[in-house]
């Protein structure tokens, strides 16, 4: 198997189950086999038309969309399905990628501690990592959710935008804690022995090893991890949604008072959709981690941490899972797509001033789109997925 | 038998005290612990109280600058019910104007101690209701068909933010991302007011400008006929409505006198630091903490929320990095919320 097929085959396997998603119910039993059999014709097609530079690019694209759809997945359980109005995600993001780095390195010994603080880096597994980034990410929802969630809507939206402001000055500032300003580096790339021969990984079976052997890239490996979360917690968020909990959550955002008067704990119910999303946004924080390598407070710019995620769901459209994830795909898509695009554009003819401006042509676009939707399609692409809870049926 | 019967009727201390700090003396002695708190840290650093007064004064400078943008901000939040995102990009644009006509007009002496010409006191009149003319655009085209559709106040503040973004990314495109200042490499030296407290003139006249807006905004509210209409509609809309105010009226007035202030903060807060196009969202969490201190919709009790921020966020800088700031005006709120979410001069039981 030639490198190339390999790394198309990584590519086009992950692609062919998100399509599968979206087959008609009558072809649901198919999904499985489909996606493998079509994963496996897109590879081959992929490797017949696509140069390996733009097959990588793909991959990259495909890395930072997924963990996009993670962190819009969890705002979908706080806005889309419990209307909770959190702007600060980027708090949640960032404190899930930092725990991420903390838990899995190692701190820096000999010439290079001199450069590098950190309170702590306990050398854990990546799976543990990402588990302690979803549960302190939660921890962070639990604290601020107590002042707030039985409050007026607008409070929950004030006090999470200084969440997000606070968490990034701490970040920027405590050099101790995780080497503000300067990026912490170093942070592991789980199963990397599969694209490099020379990292050890005795606990993997030797026909893994064998199977990933031609393979020269890395990313192409940690394409299929972002997926295999991407898939685990959408089916999880299905579950849940569809289950008694799921209904008492929707039946607040429509009607708080009434569901309040049908016995329910409207604020406890609150506080688990709030810190669960919380959860998942914090995994999302520390994909995105072990995928950059190196982080700091600047990659949690509100932004494009915040802002652009909210976009996302509203153009998927909120209370719909596949809409999240799709958003993110469409959105990351044109917020990678623009510079490219304004490139090509004479700014510098239209006036000398505005020559370096090109990139932040696509923060206006973003804008643009956001208002716009709010005005003309506040549901989304595919607005609200009407479903009956699961114990009614099946 | 007699005690285990009447001592659940009986409030225990627990009860009392909550609902002490509950009341509005409470949370007058909340804060007031705040600052004795932020005090005894300066102490226990071994700052002295002659640091401190200078970081008061500059505190009280900075209120200056946080009330012009909180007060809008109070009525905007009591007329149109929704946290409006957008009103810190209001001022940027405001400081952004005044240094286009400062760049348009050829540059005079300075006046008298200050750093700045007769340039900027022009551009200040000019950047007033031309980002009072924004803000009513914006309410005419984002919020008024979102207004029309009934949709909820958490729509209407996303919007808002996307507008808050639309502006920031305007002023991107224009002026790029660096800072800049009205007067390039003109120094702004720092006199002597009296004893050891050393401000800049600029500050002084901040301060100046600040309160003759706070007196003018005060008349209006008072002693016309609009003004009333306006706090009548940001104490109770439907009320307000039913009584025959012309509301849409009330809203454009509301546009018009809040981003005229914020226009004026953003001027004031440029002359004070430097322009960046980020300045304006850095006070946007100082000037929430504002208006919920002061209960949304009360426009002096913005003013009040305002010297509370402003004097703390200048005083913790004795023993804070400087860069916290926002990050104190945050806290306060969150103790406030906890105890007295309606705000220092709310109703009990919030709106």
């Amino acid at each position: 198997m030639s490198d190339a097929f390999l790394k198309a085959l990584l590519l086009g396997v992950p692609l062919a189950f998100v399509v599968g998603r979206l087959l008609p119910a009558k072809f649901r039993t198919w999904r499985v086999p489909l996606a493998i059999i079509g994963g496996w014709g897109l590879a081959a097609l992929m490797v017949a038309m696509l140069s390996t530079g733009r097959l990588a690019y793909l991959t990259s694209f495909g890395i930072l969309a997924g963990i996009y759809s993670v962190l819009s997945l969890g705002l979908n359980i706080q806005w889309g399905f419990t209307g909770l109005f959190n702007i600060g995600i980027a708090a949640f993001f960032s404190v899930g990628a930092f725990t991420t780095a903390l838990f899995t390195t190692t701190p820096a010994e000999g010439a290079a501690a001199a450069f590098t603080e950190q309170a702590f880096g306990l050398g854990a597994p990546f799976l543990v990592g990402v588990l302690a980034a979803g549960a302190i990410s939660g921890l962070v929802a639990l604290l601020i959710g107590v002042p707030t969630l039985k409050l007026r809507e607008d409070y929950l939206a004030i006090s999470s935008i200084g969440i997000a402001e606070v968490v990034r000055l701490i970040f920027q500032n405590e050099r101790w804690l995780a080497n503000g300003p300067q990026p912490l580096r170093g942070i592991p790339r789980p199963l990397f022995c599969l694209a490099d021969s020379r990292a050890a990984c005795p606990w993997v079976p030797e026909a893994v090893v064998t199977f990933f052997e031609p393979l020269s890239s890395y990313s192409f490996v940690y394409l299929v991890i972002v997926t295999l979360f991407l898939v685990v917690i959408y089916v999880l968020i299905e579950q849940l949604i569809r289950s008694p909990w799921g209904r008492v959550l929707r039946a607040i955002r429509e009607e708080e008072s009434s569901t309040a008067m049908s016995g329910k704990h409207v604020s406890a119910f609150k506080m688990q959709a709030f810190v669960l999303g919380a959860v998942v946004m914090g995994m999302g924080g520390a994909l995105y981690a072990h995928h950059m390598v190196a982080i700091d407070y600047s990659h949690f710019d509100p932004l494009y941490a915040t802002f652009l995620i909210w976009v996302m769901l509203m153009l998927g459209g909120s209370a719909n899972n596949l809409g999240a994830i799709l958003g993110a795909f469409v959105v990351y898509g044109i917020w990678q797509g623009t510079p490219e695009l304004v490139r090509y554009l004479p700014l510098a003819q239209i006036h000398p001033s505005l020559a370096g401006s090109g990139p932040y042509i696509r923060f206006l676009i973003i804008a643009l789109m956001l208002i716009l939707i709010l005005i003309y399609r506040p549901k989304g692409i595919f607005g609200e997925q009407k479903f009956l809870a699961t114990v009614t049926k099946r | 038998m007699n005690e285990s019967i009447s001592k659940p009727l009986e409030p225990g201390l627990g009860r009392k005290l909550k609902a002490f700090f509950e009341s509005r003396n409470g949370a007058a002695v909340i804060l007031l612990m705040i600052f004795v708190v932020i005090a005894l840290i300066a102490r226990a650093q071994g700052i002295t109280f002659a640091r401190l007064l200078p970081l008061v004064v500059r505190g009280v400078m900075l209120s200056g600058i946080i009330s012009l943008g909180a007060i809008g901000l109070s009525l905007i939040f009591g007329v149109l019910n929704f946290p409006n995102f957008a009103h810190g990009d209001l001022m940027t644009v405001g400081a952004y104007l005044a240094l286009i006509i400062v760049g348009l007009l050829p540059h005079g002496q300075p006046l008298g101690p200050f750093s700045f010409g007769y340039e900027l006191l022009i551009g200040l009149l000019v950047a007033m209701p031309a980002v009072g003319l924004v803000a009513y655009l914006i309410d005419r085209f984002v919020y008024r068909p979102l207004r029309a559709s009934n949709s909820s106040a958490a729509i209407l503040a996303m919007a808002s933010l996307g507008a808050a973004l639309l502006v920031r990314s305007l002023v991107y495109i224009f002026f790029g991302a660096d800072f800049t200042f009205f007067y390039r490499g003109r120094s702004r030296p720092a006199i002597e007011l009296f004893s050891g407290i050393r401000v800049r003139p600029d500050q002084l006249f901040i301060l100046g400008l600040a309160l003759v807006l706070i007196v003018l905004i005060y008349l209006l509210l008072e002693k016309t006929k609009i003004g009333k209409a306006m706090r009548a509609t940001a104490d109770n809309p439907s009320l307000a409505r039913v009584t025959g105010i012309n509301t849409e009226q009330v809203v454009l007035i509301t546009w018009l006198v809040g981003g005229g202030l914020a226009g004026a903060g953003g001027v004031m807060y440029g002359l004070d630091a430097q322009l960046r196009p980020e300045m304006g969202w850095w006070l946007l969490l100082p000037l929430f903490a504002s208006v919920i201190l002061g209960s949304i919709g009360n426009p002096y009790g913005a003013l009040a929320g305002a010297l509370v921020i402003g004097i703390a966020w200048q005083v913790s800088t004795a023993f804070l990095p400087a860069a916290y700031g926002p990050g104190v005006a945050f806290v306060i709120m969150i103790v406030l919320l906890l105890f007295r979410p309606q705000g220092l001069f709310g109703k009990p039981g919030g709106s």
